[in-house]
């Protein structure tokens, strides 16, 4: 059903394991399949396939090699961080070569004054804040995962937290990459100042999901630590005013550093794994979170106290302690894990719209999950209008999992529907690749593929994910309608 | 004034690619001493203006290319808002279209990032005459590759902008500046010093042994910070950054050749003759120098700096690329723009 795109290469398996010992140890090439098992899926588990081989090499001239080697016998090449990807980005190809990077776990470098640390690919997200917090400074992207996720892998989805309204994406905090081409060659892109000459490929390697190159080395920016934090708990009895509420906290003038929504079904979750004093009665919780100088937080959380209130929250509580603010957090941070106990299994989805379409998506999300008979809970990176539906199943119950897949596509069709996108930041992967058959139409699509052949003309890294070939698009389109008009009517149906 | 010439200008360029005849893309021609000079016919998308859509409390504004710059900035500021990356426009007649196309940003640009940071989407016409879209009105955005930012800094070569959609934000409450008498060395270590702090900086400028270095934020938060830095205050602090930005400071003012260099924020002096003036924290350097542009791009090269010709009997000259670099550089502009038809040469001569 998830299948990859077939590739005729040049080389059996067992000629290619040969080669790969040639350039990396033995033990570090796996080909059984208990060895192999432990690789074929990321952090959306309904897609998996095995691979052919797992390499894990340790020195970019080994990456070269093995990139080399697979570019002169058109082998794939899927990379791999630590698989916690929820769009199945690192979902292995069956007849490719699954690179793992997660011997890449140096930190290399640290220099405080210049505020960035130069780090291989394979480190945690949270290592780095971690490391660096001797000198007062952290490294602010944070998604949910960070304990786990590797900043590869944040490159190469462009991956957000809750902090990004204020600080922005992983675009805009890194500076320098080092990434290898399938042909094996090192290039390096950006520079050592703010910003460098040519096209922007920085930006263009960021959020390209593993298709364009690997990274080997990442040059992080670091800020300095806030003065202080303060989070706010705002209750709404109803969802429309929570969502008023964000618009009011910006046109009041305040970009806080997190601004986070959870639904009825969302906070009861947290509130059972985490006991983090959620009110239970509440249709959805606003979580605020204030960041800079002792005198700006002072002052932003009086006015923004006085906002929530007048956008109708039932109650407005300020985090008292340290210790309370973390938990304020806890209960969201841990919202996915905590769905994942009130139901055998969750889809989790990532579309983001313009905040002022909330009412009428969370109406018709409303409607679709009483039409699917599947419950939702809604977590939402309100600030940015990013919005991660849980979708609640079982997959042992027979044909779940596909009406569920089913909702979710709708879901998604719904956040274009409104001016929004398929992906904030779990990337297009495997998951979504017919959905952005509905978010572009042909000439975008072919501008793509135009852009991926830039770097891989013969479509080696990564096949089959993040662009949708157009026949795959006239498969699906032959069931949706875009715009009242028929997708890419130039090419013939089936 | 709003109007829509997106067919007309599809057209031309459907036109171009046919007779393979290059065109110039000219907004409000306030930057044409950047880059190299492109002499064929232009393509004028000035009159393609207009407000698209504005949101003040989702923080998006969605424009067309040949609105001016000075037009965006006075709505913004009725609302309590602005472009952060603080633009130069060298000219009432700048467009955003130019403005993007550029990624110049200013000031505050160290501190809140450039004009590519703050691109959300674009509509554009590639080489081929197909209207394109990419990103769009939202603030996260990770379906297709990055395409929006990749036109921002590619000065028209792999397309002409017809719509950008920015994000936007509010307007500090306060702003000051507040000046040192000191050493280059001095002011690089003052300035890095303060980096590592929270405290709301949001520019710097060394020049002519002083240093500048402007707060802002909430009334409180600017005072306390005023009260930690030291410093004297500066009067007429906005004229003083509009015109660090504008490049109206006597510095800028020369017949020497105006090279950007942009460089880790601690490098010590260059051995490079010349006059400099420090901003972004000792990150970006402009220098007024005579030496030959080979001996300034190797020196930068070998810090791992970049350095532009920026003003020069008007061209520019950017630093060369790797041949690795360079060749996927070509790759794209084929990509994009298969005749090489859009403002050839523009960038690199190979682009
Ligand atoms: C509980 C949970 C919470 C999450 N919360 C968030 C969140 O808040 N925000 C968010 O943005 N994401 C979140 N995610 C998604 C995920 O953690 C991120 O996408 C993360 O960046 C993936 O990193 P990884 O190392 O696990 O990459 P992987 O899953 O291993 O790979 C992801 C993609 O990157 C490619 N890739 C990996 N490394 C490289 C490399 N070195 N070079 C080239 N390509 C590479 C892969 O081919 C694949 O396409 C969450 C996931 C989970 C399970």
């Amino acid at each position: 059903m998830h299948n990859c795109e077939t590739i005729e290469s040049s080389i059996n398996k067992t000629e290619l394991i040969d080669a790969l010992q040639a350039i990396v140890d033995n033990d570090s090439v796996l080909f059984e399949t208990e060895d192999l098992t432990p690789y074929e899926c990321d952090g959306l588990s309904a897609y998996h396939a095995l691979p052919l081989v797992v390499v894990l090499p340790e020195t970019i001239e080994q990456v070269q090699s093995i990139l080399s080697l697979c570019h002169q016998h058109k082998v794939p090449v899927v990379a791999r961080g630590a698989g916690t990807g929820l769009s199945g980005g690192a979902l292995p190809h069956e007849q490719g070569v699954l690179l793992s990077l997660a011997k890449f776990k140096n930190i290399i470098h640290i220099d405080p004054r210049r505020r960035i640390a130069k780090v291989q690919p394979g480190v945690r997200n949270l290592a780095i804040s971690q490391a660096v917090d001797q000198y007062g400074l952290y490294y602010a992207p944070d998604p949910s995962s960070q304990i786990a996720c590797t900043i590869g892998g944040n490159v190469a989805e462009n991956s957000g937290g809750v902090h990004c309204l204020k600080y922005g994406l992983t675009v805009h905090n890194i500076q320098q990459l080092k990434i290898i081409t399938i042909e094996g060659e090192l290039l390096t892109i950006g520079g050592s100042g703010l910003d460098s000459s040519g096209y922007d490929l920085l930006a263009l390697m960021t959020g390209s999901e593993g298709m364009l190159g690997v990274i080997v080395e990442v040059t992080v920016k670091l800020l300095p630590k806030p003065d202080r934090a303060q989070v706010l708990l705002a209750a709404f009895n109803d969802v429309v005013k929570a969502g008023e509420a964000v618009g009011n906290i910006i046109a009041a003038g305040i970009i806080p550093a997190g601004l986070e929504m959870m639904d009825k079904l969302a906070i009861k979750a947290a509130e059972d794994f985490v006991h983090a004093g959620y009110p239970l009665d509440a249709e959805a919780i606003l979580l605020c979170e204030l960041d800079g100088t002792n005198e700006e937080v002072s002052e932003h959380v009086l006015q923004v106290r006085d906002v929530l209130k007048r956008s109708g929250a039932t109650e407005v509580r300020t985090a008292r302690d340290e210790a309370e603010r973390l938990i304020f957090w806890k209960g969201r941070k841990a919202a996915f894990p905590a769905v994942g106990r009130i139901s055998p299994d969750y889809y989790c989805m990532d579309g983001t719209i313009p905040r002022k379409q909330l009412p009428r998506v969370l109406k018709t999300m409303a409607d679709l999950s009483e039409h699917y008979n599947l419950p939702v809970a809604n977590v939402f990176h309100a600030g940015d209008g990013n919005l991660h539906p849980l979708i609640l199943y079982d997959a042992n119950v027979p044909g779940e999992l596909e009406r569920t897949e089913e909702f979710g596509g709708k879901i998604l069709e719904l956040c274009v529907e409104v001016g929004g996108t398929i992906t904030g930041e779990h990337g297009v992967g495997m998951e979504k690749i017919n959905q952005m058959c509905v978010q572009f139409n042909s000439p975008e699509l072919s501008q793509f593929h135009a852009v991926k052949a830039a770097f891989d003309a013969q479509g080696l890294l990564n096949p089959g994910k993040a662009v949708p070939t157009l026949h795959r698009c006239a498969e699906f389109g032959a069931m949706h309608v875009h715009k009242g008009k028929l997708a890419f009517p130039e090419l013939e149906r089936f | 004034m709003n109007t829509d010439i997106s067919q007309q200008l599809q057209q031309q360029v459907v036109d171009a690619f046919e007779q393979a005849s290059p065109l110039c893309i000219v907004g409000g021609n306030s930057k044409s001493f950047y880059g190299r000079t492109v002499s064929t016919q232009t393509l004028n998308i000035e009159s393609h203006r207009g407000v698209l859509n504005y949101e003040p409390t989702e923080l998006v504004i969605t424009v067309r290319a040949g609105t001016r710059l000075i037009e965006i900035e006075t709505l913004l500021a009725e609302h309590g808002q602005m472009l952060a990356f603080e633009p130069p426009a060298f000219s009432p007649a700048a467009t955003i279209g130019g403005t993007i196309a550029c990624n110049l940003s200013g000031p505050r640009r160290a501190y809140t990032g450039a004009a590519r940071d703050y691109l959300l989407g674009c509509k554009i016409i590639n080489g081929k005459g197909e209207i394109l879209s990419f990103g769009g009105e939202v603030m996260k955005n990770v379906a297709g590759y990055d395409v929006s930012r990749l036109m921002a800094g590619a000065m028209g070569t792999l397309g002409v902008l017809l719509e950008v959609s920015l994000k936007v934000l509010p307007r500090p409450e306060k702003e000051s500046t507040q000046f040192f008498q000191c050493s280059t060395e001095q002011a690089l270590e003052k300035i890095h010093a303060l980096s590592q702090t929270p405290l709301p900086l949001s520019a710097s400028c060394f020049n002519d042994g002083q240093l500048q270095i402007r707060l802002s934020g909430t009334t409180k938060a600017v005072n306390a910070a005023i009260e930690t830095i030291g410093g004297d205050t500066l009067n007429n602090a906005n004229d003083y950054w509009l015109a660090v930005k504008e490049q109206t400071l006597d510095f800028f003012n020369t017949e020497k050749s105006l090279w950007r260099i942009s460089i880790a924020s601690d490098t010590k002096s260059l051995p490079l003759q010349g006059e400099y003036l420090y901003e972004w924290g000792g990150a970006l350097r402009w220098l007024k120098s005579n030496e030959t542009a080979e001996l300034i791009q190797n020196t930068v090269a070998a810090v791992d700096g970049h350095a532009c010709l920026f003003r020069h009997n008007h061209h520019g000259l950017f630093q060369p690329l790797t041949p690795g670099l360079m060749r996927i550089h070509k790759n794209l502009k084929q990509a994009f723009d298969p005749a090489n038809i859009l403002n050839p040469g523009k960038l690199y001569p190979e682009l």
